[in-house]
């Protein structure tokens, strides 16, 4: 027997389940009361420095059904590349439980550290086990240097992670967690 | 600061066919690992300003008076794989209610709605990483996946550390549930000591008499390692 490493490891992860929901959108789905308003629903104040834009997307599983019961969550720099303060730059939202479409409103992030301007997104749902890391970039960004970017040996995958500039200040970015263009989902 | 990179070998892989709803919904590709930047160091902190008087208190929260069902507190310590408490963590939670019924449209077992359950609750951990909840026990219930499968009791757990690549979504179980080993979602984790560790135990030193019982549940997130001979260290 050699020494024991003092080191725990991390709690396994359990699928969100289909009523991700109540714990984290209440209001959402109709519980109201017990938390003033939802966490996560405007990343930064109105007043906020940085041109306003607004993504939206779906999340289709791998027949190309639109999931209907998905979490995501974001996190972001701020207009300037700066992350913070408080809980400024993170968002959560659920997809229309009709339609699928989320909807996120917020600032555009500034490059950060030598990465390009980016969004971290988490998505969880039913029959998701661990939540799931991605990025969005945006089209009409200089990605040319972005560390993670120019190091996917599938460089024909990048396209996943950049939302498409749809003018006006709206982006689209649809999510594919399996199959054809799949999403880059990242360990990072 | 650097982020620990994650051990998957114990936690469960995204295509799990007894779990019938990840067959779909699995990315088929690997995951590209790389080292955590600013983005995943980095997170939301949550002050205590977020939190409502009885937001940790599902027996009252929803309607001001009480549940129906077994009282518990649940507590326990949030901790990362230094075993060095994580102070300031936004802990959230969810679950059925004593009959094993969702406040959810979309949930239609035959068990009542309680109409003073609502079922969720969310608190911060102090300076020690502690937590706690007061809650009823949630009811088994069972789930359209295999012919007759039917979820331990269980509560969802959320939690925030102090980077976004923390990020941690899990379920606690009760010791001594004969359903948690039959349960397909908990069969997902290919470890057994990984699912001993969802499992709390029944804490009789923090069961009030006459009034509750206590479970308790240890949580441990990605913890950071600081070593001089990676980068500087942080504040140097």
């Amino acid at each position: 027997m050699v020494q024991k490493l003092d080191t725990l490891p991390e709690t396994t992860s359990q699928t969100a389940g289909p009523y991700v929901h109540i714990g984290c959108t209440p209001n959402f789905v109709g519980i109201h009361g017990i938390y003033e308003t939802d966490l996560g629903g405007q990343p930064f104040p109105d007043d906020a420095e940085g041109e306003r834009i607004t993504v939206t997307g779906i999340v289709y599983d791998g027949t190309g059904t639109v999931l209907r019961d998905v979490l995501i969550e974001f996190w972001q720099a701020d207009a300037k590349g700066r992350y913070g303060p408080g809980a400024q730059g993170f968002a959560r939202r659920p997809s229309d439980l009709e339609t699928g479409e989320w909807e996120l409103k917020t600032v555009k992030p500034g490059a950060n550290g030598g990465q390009a301007p980016h969004i971290a997104v988490w998505i969880v749902a039913r029959g998701i086990n661990m939540g799931l890391q991605t990025r969005m970039y945006f089209e009409g960004d200089d990605h040319s240097s972005d560390p993670l970017l120019t190091r996917l040996e599938h460089q024909n995958r990048v396209p996943t992670l950049i939302a498409k500039d749809t003018g006006n200040g709206t982006y689209r970015f649809d999510i594919r967690l399996q199959g054809e263009g799949e999403t880059v989902f990242l360990d990072m | 600061m650097t982020l620990i990179p994650r051990t998957r070998s114990f936690q469960p892989p995204a295509h799990a066919p007894g779990y019938k709803s990840t067959v779909a919904r699995s990315p088929s590709r690997a995951l590209i690992s790389g080292p955590a930047t600013a983005t995943e160091q980095t997170g939301p902190v949550f002050g205590h300003e977020v939190l409502g008087e009885h937001d940790n208190n599902l027996i009252l929260n929803y309607t001001g008076q009480p549940a129906i069902g077994e009282r518990i507190i649940v507590h326990g310590r949030v901790l990362d794989e230094f075993a060095r408490p994580i102070s300031g963590a936004l802990v959230e939670v969810w679950q059925a209610n004593a009959g094993g019924r969702y406040r959810h449209k979309k949930d239609n077992y035959l068990a009542p709605l309680d109409p003073n359950f609502g079922g969720c609750g969310r608190t911060i951990t102090g300076e020690d990483g502690s937590y706690e909840f007061l809650t009823v026990r949630p009811g088994a219930y069972p789930w359209p996946n295999g012919g007759n499968d039917w979820r331990p009791m269980h509560i969802h757990f959320s939690l925030f550390g102090s980077s976004f690549g923390q990020r941690l979504i899990s379920q606690m179980y009760f010791e001594g549930d004969p359903l948690i080993a039959r349960c397909p979602i908990v069969n997902t984790i290919p470890d057994q000591a990984a699912i001993d560790r969802l499992i709390a135990p029944l804490d009789m030193t923090r069961a009030l008499p006459l009034d509750c019982l206590a479970y308790k549940f240890d949580i441990v997130l990605r913890g950071s390692r600081q070593t001089m001979f990676e980068n500087r260290m942080e504040g140097l």
